[in-house]
């Protein structure tokens, strides 16, 4: 399977989604954002980090940046991309997925490992979980607060799109389990299609027994599934 | 010609940076209602149409400078 990375100034999960992706077997590239002709890719990633410092809203500049129409184009084709923490952030303002990402709640940067709940596991991304299983994972951001209207709203929770809920150890989805503040705890949405995954948890760096857990292999091991 | 663009969250977004300002000016024992934090822009366009300079200027707005899903604007000749 064909990977592709975008490298935006300022992104800093770049190598380490690179790495995680060569450690399960993807062919990967890295693409500047200034290249105006993507390789052809299974899959494209659009890596955390503070792409152009943050500067407007997290992700505004590099949601216009000269790739990025060849990122639409291929997503409405329907290549697989997946958006990370500042993908996620990129991905909402490109309009490839709906929402948005506001300040934490508390208004702290949080770097911490989290649980989220495995919401939907029928997808190319998730195929490899169980439905309820839960995740710990770790997230670390300053805009994580998913936000997004009402219509949106159902629209996510009637035709499955919702992802990851952030949840406790026993995966109950409360209060005291939302690190961010973010609406009916959610840490990842689909678009309408599942083929485009945003989420602010970063499974690039759960790849490794050595450095963390491993819970985050079965998502890219879904993808090549 | 010259424009100032003011952009405030939506009424029903959360805006805890405001939260806190407003926290503290109480503290300061200052005697207010509300606030609410915004971001302001000042742009000069080459256009001297009025009305055409507007609608570049309203066009960078959705473009770019405002979130529409979480943001209003208010654009003002100046």
């Amino acid at each position: 399977m064909k990977s592709s990375v975008i490298v935006f100034p300022g992104s800093n999960c770049d190598r380490d989604i690179a790495v995680a992706l060569e450690k399960m077997q993807f062919k990967n590239q890295m693409i500047w954002h200034k290249e105006t002709k993507l390789p052809k890719s299974d899959l494209i990633v659009l890596p955390g980090g503070f792409s152009y410092g943050d500067y407007l809203r997290s992700g505004a500049i590099a949601g216009k940046s000269l790739i990025i129409d060849e990122v639409i184009k291929a997503a409405n084709n329907g290549c697989l991309v997946l958006g990370i923490c500042n993908g996620f952030q990129i991905l909402t303002e490109t309009g490839l997925l709906k929402g948005t990402l506001l300040r934490n709640k508390n208004l702290k940067f949080i770097n911490k490992d989290i649980r989220v709940k495995v919401m939907n596991n029928e997808t190319k991304f998730s195929n490899k979980y169980k439905k309820n299983e839960v995740l710990k994972i770790n997230i670390a951001h300053n805009e994580g607060n998913f936000f997004t209207d009402d219509n949106h709203l159902r629209d996510l929770k009637e035709n499955n799109l919702i992802a990851f809920k952030y949840c406790n150890e026993k995966g109950n989805v409360d209060d005291q389990s939302n690190p961010n503040g973010s609406l009916e705890n959610i840490a990842g949405i689909y678009n309408s299609k599942k083929n485009i995954l945003g989420m602010m948890p970063h499974p690039e760096r759960m790849v490794d027994k050595l450095i963390s857990n491993t819970d985050g292999i079965n998502l890219f091991s879904s993808l090549l599934n | 010609m010259k424009f100032s663009i003011t952009v405030t969250l939506k009424k029903d977004v959360l805006d805890p940076q405001g939260k806190v300002v407003q926290n503290t000016l109480v503290n300061l024992g200052m005697n207010l209602k509300n606030i609410r934090q915004g971001k302001y822009f000042e742009v000069e366009v080459e256009e001297k149409d009025q009305i055409k300079a507007e609608r570049e200027v309203n066009e960078m707005c959705k473009k770019l400078l405002v979130n529409l899903i979480i943001e209003d604007f208010k654009i003002n000749k100046i």
